[in-house]
């Protein structure tokens, strides 16, 4: 059924379809939406049998989504930014113990400073903790995505992270095409889990492994992850069968076959991406995109094919590797068989920063003419930076570097640009 | 409360006379029924605490349940030397997940539970005084607040014993631990405000809240079957002597427990609704160097010259708890 509905709401939507028994929640921009609607359901009684819980943190928010999961139930949260970070040791632990969660992060930037705008830094700090990682281009994809995502979960016993972008995707009003409850259940088994906690039959569940086994127990999960690469793509064809659309898989790919630079993105930039590629092809360039939706277990043999041609590659990341560069290009420069040289990282859109179509017009122009840096921060304002640099440099209390960068830039309201 | 107080002292003593009393009033652990939830084998120190406790509460539990328990353990003591895999001791479905955490992993165990339609499962939730009061607190009482159908289990040997004894906000003031060293004119753990989790539970109105030692395990099985007539959040505060920690010698736990309790030092008590329902009296009121001079992480306070000082302010605190709770004064037990 074809609706004009927020993105939250879509995800809500799907996550409901999916028959969820536990739903831990606790409030976080830009998630709040999701789990209030889901809320609204449980108290309605349309899910049925499901307990909604408020926990006093997201730490006990995935706390309790383990001990529902270990129970043997489908269990479900979302958080974002903070809230990830605050529930990370729990985090870890659901992918350690192997429990099929999924949770959805409306990606938004970590603090300090405090910002609740988005970009990826909140998932990609959370990259090496053993869970999937799936990143929603659209509302359609993030709905799709979460319908997935329990059942991958479920057949690997692994929990699954669905990526979207704070705002951008969670408040944005699209249209989305809503799946009906039996295409969900025609496409989702029950829940069947590989470990229970049944007085009929007890086990003990997170023994303390020592050094005898636990390299073992760790190559199972990396091996694991690892079969998601192979699953995720045989489901494709299932999923248009039941749904009636394409979606999923690991990487979409856009205008690459004759194209000798690849622009690399993750999540909702890859619209504005394409839009900007569709105009630089209108002038010859010959320019296309790879879009990462699956982006752990980490896709190797699909991005190697997809840049195998490509002279150049830029990854546009809205995260930042303090002190090396980026994180997503890393991962890309490992599966390109050609020179990490070849390899632009450009840091974008930190703390919500717009990702313009002209900016990244100019920026990919660069490129193609090979004037790129290695590293590029777009549409930093140097100015600013070099401000505090010198202030720095000449007072020892120069102060907060965030409030001082804001104070030198005035009262400038929402800039867009 | 149900359980008939019959006076074990048989000429002074305090050997318990089970045979004395009617069969369904005798200990679980005199029944051979018993599950053996925590079985032998495990590797808990010689004269363990905790590992007595949790043998006593969990049958117990396992006994009012009809054996439809599940339990969620805080990493600890109990947790390492029960599963070290592939040995387990326990004998009931159980998981353990993280330090501070044990609670709303329960909470979601309870939640499963009832989704599907599992009324007769019971929850309990265990872990040491640090997972409960310090790095756990938080889930702790999220539990309490939201009144979740789980019994939490404290075992407070007041400090953090699996990590090598170190000072926990159970620690009492004065303890010497590997943080809180008797150095100088320092007499180990400074005297704070104390973090009394039994009325911090209290406080939460939750239906009941007991405390218990294992120096009297009869009445610490009474009180595991009290908590499993009730639904909703429930808590059970254990003291259990760790002869590594506290340095008494093994076969004094049980001692040293009683004496915990009879200097008034460790109440004993239940209560419902956040309100005080039954405290068990002081048999005979001891001073509380008889508790401190026997354990060495109070030897600091017996050198000479003693610390007369640090011993009489122990010696208010204990005062202090008699009055609050009236551990001397006759009062009524609910019938």
């Amino acid at each position: 059924m074809l609706k004009q509905t927020e993105g939250s709401a879509a995800v809500a939507e799907a996550v409901a379809l999916c028959r969820p028994e536990v739903i831990c929640a606790y409030p976080i921009s830009p998630q709040t939406h999701i789990v209030e609607a889901l809320g609204r359901m449980v108290t309605a009684g349309r899910l049925a049998p499901c307990e909604f819980i408020n926990v006093e943190s997201e730490f006990a928010a995935m706390s309790v989504a383990i001990g529902a999961s270990a129970a043997g139930v489908r269990a479900y949260t979302a958080t974002a930014s903070q809230g990830l970070l605050f529930m990370a040791e729990a985090v870890y632990n659901a992918a350690g113990l192997g429990l099929p969660i999924v949770m959805t992060v409306a990606n938004r930037a970590i603090g300090a400073p405090i910002n609740i705008w988005n970009d990826h830094s909140d998932a990609l700090s959370q990259r090496d903790c053993g869970w999937i990682q799936l990143f929603a281009e659209d509302n359609q994809e993030a709905l799709d995505l979460h319908i997935q995502a329990f059942r991958l979960a479920e057949e690997l016993s692994l929990p699954v992270m669905v990526c979207m972008d704070g705002y951008i995707l969670t408040h944005a009003y699209e249209q989305v095409d809503l799946p009906t409850q039996e295409q969900v259940d025609a496409y989702l088994p029950p829940y069947e889990p590989r470990q229970v906690l049944d007085p009929a039959s007890p086990i003990s569940i997170g023994a303390m492994v020592g050094p005898e086994a636990f390299m073992e127990v760790r190559y199972l999960a990396h091996a694991k992850q690892k079969q998601a690469l192979e699953l995720m793509p045989s489901w494709t064809d299932e999923f248009k069968r039941i749904f009636g659309r394409e979606s999923g898989g690991l990487t979409h790919t856009y205008r690459i076959e004759d194209a000798d630079t690849v622009v690399v993105a993750l999540g909702s930039v890859l619209g504005t991406i394409k839009d900007t590629i569709d105009g630089m092809r209108e002038q010859g360039v010959r320019i296309g995109a790879l879009g990462i939706t699956c982006f752990r277990p980490w896709p190797t043999v699909a991005v190697r094919r997809a840049l195998a041609d490509a002279k150049r590659i830029v990854v546009l990341e809205k995260s930042l590797a303090v002190g090396l560069g980026g994180i997503v290009s890393n991962n890309v420069a490992a599966s390109y068989a050609g020179s990490p040289d070849l390899v632009h990282t450009v840091i974008a859109g930190l703390g919500g920063r717009a990702i313009t179509r002209a900016s990244l017009h100019q920026m990919f122009g660069q490129a193609v003419e090979g004037r790129l840096e290695p590293v590029t921060f777009l549409d930093l304002d140097h100015a600013a930076v070099e401000r505090v640099l010198a202030r720095e440099r000449e007072q020892r209390r120069s102060g907060p570097i965030a409030e001082s960068i804001l104070r030198d830039l005035g009262v400038v309201g929402a800039r867009i640009g | 409360m149900t359980y008939q107080p019959i006076r074990f002292y048989q000429t002074g003593t305090f050997t318990v006379g089970n045979r004395l009393l009617p069969d369904d009033q005798r200990s679980v652990q005199a029944n051979m029924r018993r599950t053996n939830s925590l079985n032998s084998g495990h590797r808990a120190c010689q004269g363990c605490g905790e590992a007595l406790g949790a043998r006593y509460a969990i049958d117990a539990a396992m006994e009012a349940t009809n054996r439809q328990l599940v339990a969620a353990n805080a990493t600890g003591c109990l947790e390492v030397f029960s599963t070290p895999y592939p040995e387990t001791s326990w004998q009931i479905p159980w998981i353990h997940s993280l330090f501070g955490n044990a609670a709303a992993v329960a909470t979601g165990i309870a939640a499963a539970m009832r989704v599907k339609g599992r009324d007769d499962v019971r929850v309990v939730a265990q872990g040491g005084d640090g997972g409960t009061n310090d790095i756990g607190f938080g889930c702790l009482s999220g539990m309490f607040e939201r009144n979740d159908d789980v019994l939490y289990i404290c075992y407070d040997n007041e400090g953090y014993m699996n990590t090598g004894v170190q000072r926990s906000s159970a620690t009492p003031p004065a303890a010497r631990t590997n943080t809180t060293m008797p150095l100088g004119e320092s007499a180990g753990n400074r005297f704070g405000q104390g973090k009394y989790l039994p009325a911090i539970a209290m406080a939460h109105d939750i239906p009941y809240v007991a405390t218990a030692t294992v120096a009297e395990l009869h009445d610490l099985e009474a009180k595991v079957r009290r908590a499993m007539e009730f639904r909703g959040a429930r808590y059970i505060h254990i003291l259990v002597p760790c002869p590594l920690g506290w340095g008494h010698g093994s076969a004094e736990t049980i001692k040293i427990a009683r004496l915990a309790k009879e200097t008034g030092l460790f109440p004993v008590l239940e209560a419902e609704g956040g309100k005080l329902t039954n405290v068990s009296k002081i048999k005979k009121k001891l001073p509380v160097e008889e508790y401190l001079r026997p354990q060495q992480r109070f030897a600091h306070l017996f050198r000479d010259p003693p610390r007369r000082d640090v011993i009489d302010r122990i010696q208010q605190m204990a005062d202090r708890n008699i009055l609050r709770y009236r551990l001397l004064e006759d009062v009524e037990r609910r019938a």
